[in-house]
């Protein structure tokens, strides 16, 4: 299924390269011993180093090493044991140095894969190009004084792990999976927490159109936006502008844009506007860093399951559709709650319930996993009640709604409100006489071989008893009663 | 009483172990003699009530017993280490009235083992320089005078450090190395100047010029003085990561006056087409005193050397172009700013103001040789030419334990001469660039006179980290040289 | 032989942050150019196969553990900066 944009003049491909910036997770920052917690007072978190006073001096975290490592172990990515840090040059407010140190044609990380699990259940190989460790920047105020700005440096000089993608995204909704995927990848690892709207993880989407099969056209970068849904809406609007452009006889400038989701528009950067030449060059307060094998494999030791072979698992041990297994493995608490209701338990049910009934619910309520009011057990201790036929899937339904109301063991739920299932032969058959009794045209019917009627009547069963009755026996008895 | 102010940095250092005299009065000698040498400008900031208040403790902790390698001597610093609550300015405007809340690694060493500052010296701005006339505070005066008594200059970068020694208004001083800016300077003041290996000196706390060159040394009145003061400058700092992680070697117990059998290299590339017949005539005579001690001289190539400077001038405003990007007005130092005016308006009215002419030639150098397009015909070249001097400098070491040669082209000149040309002014960097882009110890000691009457020095130049091997050699050249001449004023 | 023009200077000052009048462009035009036409003897040394070299320091980037040991300096950070207000450094309003 392609993704197309319908021009005046014909279709239009879209190019996308994603450069997503995920903040590291360490305890100090990527070259000096200042905390990297978040939300405390402006320049608390701030060292020396951080405000590049005169003289001071770079020492890299062995942790953020560790970290990109193990990022890049995790996109199956070339680790290069030799990388080199320059400085890239340029002036701005939140950028005390006046050049951030980066990674520019040694980065540590090379060459890798994100596999996309794509809504249909098929996936989509994207490469990347590379992942390096950079600083991160201060933060500007404007909103504080109408004359001034505020800098605050706390987060000056924070890890960042810069991951960039081959421009082998084709359709918003590829990028969404994209993000998607490397979010729930950074997120199993334990290298970045994911967190888009705390600014932790960040995309700057590189999107250009063309004719299919045509070479690339001219990309315009959009910088920093703020969530999967944002990134998507982004490209989608940005490459139809530049369809509208292009098709208005115009042509693209490569520039910098910001998106307004306000608006539903991008619009160029101002401060950009003047050409930037970052200089990069080697920074000689650093020397190359520098490890061996033994370092990457102890690091590869660490290595959790990652949603790839989660989802393989789920799919071979399981039996799971790769949708569903899809799903399951996008987040990691979503994969360990299945698990969990799955352990012992006919996983292709256990996965039906996790993800219709529960993933339902939890997007309604507009909760996550980790807040979820049913527990794993608990939700599995259901899945045993229609197992062992002490309740049918219809009255399950009722119960897990309760369930959700009230976070409440089912068992008891069962107890306490009667719910058990109706499995003793005479009852159900005293209520099939009723409605034998009462529907005798509808007997003839099916006599007649009108069996699809049959239906109906396991229907009228079932409210009889107030969907308490076992559903199988019910067909079976009526089957003997009206056509044995 | 001898005057205390001609004491050298060892006789101070055993007549305070004796008792002969306090470190309070040591320093009120020097403060004195600051006093009345004001006149030089060696000086930026005075610091005489820290410094008396540094001997008082330091006279208490000696009669505890507690008494440090340099205990009780008064030096000056170089205006480039940052010192805690201590004005440093770079000679920079833009650093006017800065303050640092820190104190550099090898001034917290040289104060941990018992050394008293006397204020912060004079040099050109940022240390980029080689006559010490780009200060915003003001040249610094040699107190050499030639037969016109001219008002000559001191050397750069650490002019003002070699000022106050060879004038007696400190025992011993720190200076940094960028291309030369320790060693020259020692030469045109007529005292001993030592640039270690790169990474023997942490960088941490020092105003960096060029990050890949900086080095912190001594300058000193003897060879044993630059051994002692080196002693305490030197060791491994985990806040610098180019900080060399080796033991520091008892120095002075190198000075065995011994070189019997050494190999001492003669570079024939030195020998640069109109280098003056005196400077030539020094060399020779260097070179006969080692041999006349035994040491064994050969000749040397070093054949990428005619390219040091092209090589330097490159890499160093490159490096400078980026470390001095942090000057820009808004967390300390100078700022510029008028009503309405954006931040970009603040950085180039603050930076304009702030950095004097050198320095923004030198910026906008090394931001062109780093740009789009130069970086591989520029930048990228001079790294590459850099290895090819290293290369030449490992071949020689192959063969022999030193190399010798003069430490400049010429002795100190009249202060606005070579000025109106940049070019000119870099040349007197010729001789000591090649060893700093080479990462390798130098040391320039006094070893005879112009024909003006003026100090002329000779270099040593040693394998990496065997800075001992060049202070034997040197104390030998100095005992040999018996260099006693003084400035006017300073006679024994 | 390189030569800088003044518009090349201009460029060459904006991407410094340095205010240079139109007499100072031409000034260090002139100064620019002297020193790149000195150091152009460069271009003709050999330099086939050879690494640049960025650093002498015979070593590789030694490694800092993942500790808390610096911060919660405020009053330092900021006590040489020409304006503060509310902990921030304070500058000309920025507009993205």
């Amino acid at each position: 299924m392609t993704y197309v944009i319908e021009g005046s003049t014909g279709p239009w491909e879209i190019v996308v390269g994603l450069e997503v910036h995920c903040q590291v997770v360490s305890n100090s920052k990527l070259f000096s011993g200042a905390s990297t917690t978040f939300g405390n007072e402006a320049n608390s978190n701030v060292s020396l180093v951080d405000a590049a006073m005169p003289g001071m001096l770079p020492v890299i975290n062995e942790e953020c090493v560790r970290q990109a490592v193990k990022t890049g172990l995790g996109l199956k990515a070339k680790i290069n044991k030799e990388s080199v840090f320059s400085r890239k040059n340029y002036f701005y407010a939140d950028l005390p140095q006046g050049y951030q140190i980066s990674q520019f044609d040694k980065p540590i990380v090379g060459k890798g894969t994100i596999i996309l699990d794509m809504p249909d259940g098929s996936t989509k190989s994207v490469g990347i190009e590379r992942l390096h460790l950079e600083q991160d920047a201060g933060k500007s105020m404007h909103d504080q004084d109408p004359k001034y700005s505020h800098i605050d440096l706390n987060r000056s000089g924070v890890a960042l792990m810069e991951i960039v993608s081959d421009p082998d995204i084709r359709s918003p909704e590829e990028a969404g999976a994209y993000l998607t995927k490397l979010r729930a990848i950074v997120r199993y690892l334990g290298t970045c927490d994911g967190n888009m709207n705390e600014g932790s993880m960040r995309c700057d989407a590189n999107v250009s159109v063309r004719r299919p099969g045509e070479p690339f056209g001219t990309r315009c970068e959009i910088k920093n936006v703020n969530s999967i849904r944002f990134v998507m809406q982004a490209i989608e609007i940005e490459a139809k502008r530049q369809v509208e452009v292009i098709e208005g006889g115009g042509e693209i400038i490569q520039q910098t844009r910001l998106f307004d989701q306000r608006l539903g528009e991008t619009r160029a950067m101002r401060s950009k506007e003047m050409a930037h030449d970052y200089r990069y060059f080697p920074d000689p307060d650093l020397l190359p860093l520098v490890f061996d094998d033994a370092f990457v494999s102890e690091i590869e030791k660490t290595l959790p399951e990652l949603p790839d072979e989660k989802k393989a698992r789920f799919m071979r041990e399981n039996g799971l559709s790769a949708y569903d297994a899809g799903v399951l493995v996008a987040e990691k608490e979503k994969a360990d709650y299945y698990e969990v209701v799955a352990k012992g338990r006919d996983g292709k049910l256990a996965a039906n319930w996790v993800i219709t009934n529960l993933f339902g619910a939890l997007n309604k309520a507009e909760v996550g996993i980790a807040d979820s009011p049913v527990s794993a057990e608990n939700l599995g201790k259901l899945i045993d009640l229609i197992s062992n036929d002490t309740i049918s899937g219809r009255i399950a339904k009722d119960v897990f709604e309760i369930m959700i109301e009230t976070g409440g063991d089912p068992e008891k739920i069962v107890e306490e409100k009667g719910l058990k299932q109706i499995t003793d032969t005479g009852a159900i058959e005293s209520a099939i006489d009723e409605v034998i009794a009462a529907n005798p045209d509808k007997v003839q019917e099916i006599r007649d071989g009108k069996e699809k009627m049959l239906g109906w009547f396991v229907g009228q069963v079932m409210k009889g008893t107030g969907g308490k009755a076992n559903p199988g026996m019910v067909n079976k008895l009526l089957r003997d009663k009206i056509l044995g | 009483m001898t005057d205390l102010t001609k004491l050298t940095l060892a006789e101070a250092r055993d007549g305070l172990a004796k008792g002969d005299y306090t470190s309070v009065e040591l320093t009120e000698a020097h403060l004195k003699s600051m006093d009345a040498h004001r006149n030089l400008n060696a000086y930026i900031t005075e610091t005489p009530e820290k410094a008396i208040e540094m001997a008082k403790a330091s006279d208490a902790k000696r009669a505890k017993g507690e008494a440090g390698k340099m205990e009780g001597l008064p030096i000056a610093v170089k205006d480039l280490f940052c010192t805690e609550g201590v004005q440093t300015t770079a000679a920079s405007h833009i650093l006017e009235g800065f303050k640092p809340e820190y104190e550099s690694t090898v001034t917290s060493k040289l104060f941990d083992n018992g050394a008293v500052m006397l204020g912060k010296a004079n040099l050109d701005e940022f240390a980029m320089g080689s006559s010490n006339t780009s200060s915003y505070y003001g040249n610094v005066i040699n107190p050499w005078k030639d037969k016109t008594g001219k008002d000559l200059v001191p050397g750069g970068s650490s002019g003002g450090s070699a000022a106050a020694v060879a004038a007696n208004m400190a025992l011993a001083a720190t200076g940094t190395d960028t291309g030369g800016s320790i060693r020259q300077p020692a030469s045109y003041c007529g005292i001993v100047g030592m640039k270690p290996t790169y990474g023997r000196c942490s960088r941490w706390g020092i105003v960096a010029f060029a990050s890949s060159l900086d080095q912190a040394g001594p300058m000193t009145k003897t060879v044993r003085d630059a051994a002692i003061m080196l002693g305490s400058m030197a060791g491994h700092d985990a806040k610098d990561s180019t900080s060399a992680p080796m033991a520091v070697p008892d120095f002075e117990a190198a000075l065995s006056g011994d070189i019997r059998g050494m190999k001492i290299g003669i570079p024939k590339e030195y020998r640069v087409d109109g280098m003056p017949e005196e400077i030539s005539k020094l060399w020779d005579e260097g070179v006969a005193m080692l041999r006349d001690a035994g040491a064994e001289v050969v000749d040397v190539t070093l054949p990428h050397t005619k390219y040091a400077l092209g090589t330097y001038y490159i890499v160093a405003p490159a490096e400078a172009s980026s470390n001095l990007a942090r000057y820009d007005g808004l967390r300390y130092g100078q700022r510029v700013m008028d009503e309405g005016d954006s931040l970009d308006d603040m950085y180039m009215k603050s930076r304009a103001a702030g950095f004097g002419k050198e320095v923004q030639r030198r910026i906008m150098i090394g931001t062109y040789v780093l740009s789009a397009g130069y970086y591989d015909a520029y930048y990228n070249k001079a790294l590459k030419v850099r290895r090819r001097i290293y290369e030449d400098f490992a071949t020689a070491f192959g063969t022999v334990d030193a190399i010798l040669a003069p430490t400049a082209p010429s002795a100190a000149f009249a202060i606005g001469e070579n000025e109106g040309d940049p070019v000119k002014m870099y040349l007197n960097d010729v001789f000591t660039v090649p060893a700093s882009l080479a990462g390798l110890p130098g040391l320039s000691l006094p070893t005879g006179l112009s024909s003006e009457g003026l100090p002329l020095g000779l270099q040593l130049i040693g394998k990496p980290f065997d800075e001992e091997t060049v202070l034997r050699v040197g104390g030998v050249l100095e005992s040999a040289a018996n260099f006693t001449a003084k400035p006017a004023g300073q006679e024994g | 032989m390189s030569s800088l023009d003044k518009e090349t200077v201009r460029r060459i000052a904006h991407l410094s942050r340095i205010n240079v009048s139109e007499e100072g462009l031409s000034e260090l035009a002139g100064d620019l150019t002297r020193i790149l036409d000195f150091v152009e003897e460069l271009q003709e040394v050999d330099v086939e196969g050879c690494e640049p070299l960025t650093s002498v320091a015979d070593l590789t980037l030694p490694l800092r553990k993942d500790e808390v040991t610096d911060g919660n300096i405020q009053q330092k950070v900021l006590s040489n900066a020409p304006m503060t207000d509310a902990g921030c450094f304070v500058v000309p309003k920025v507009v993205e």
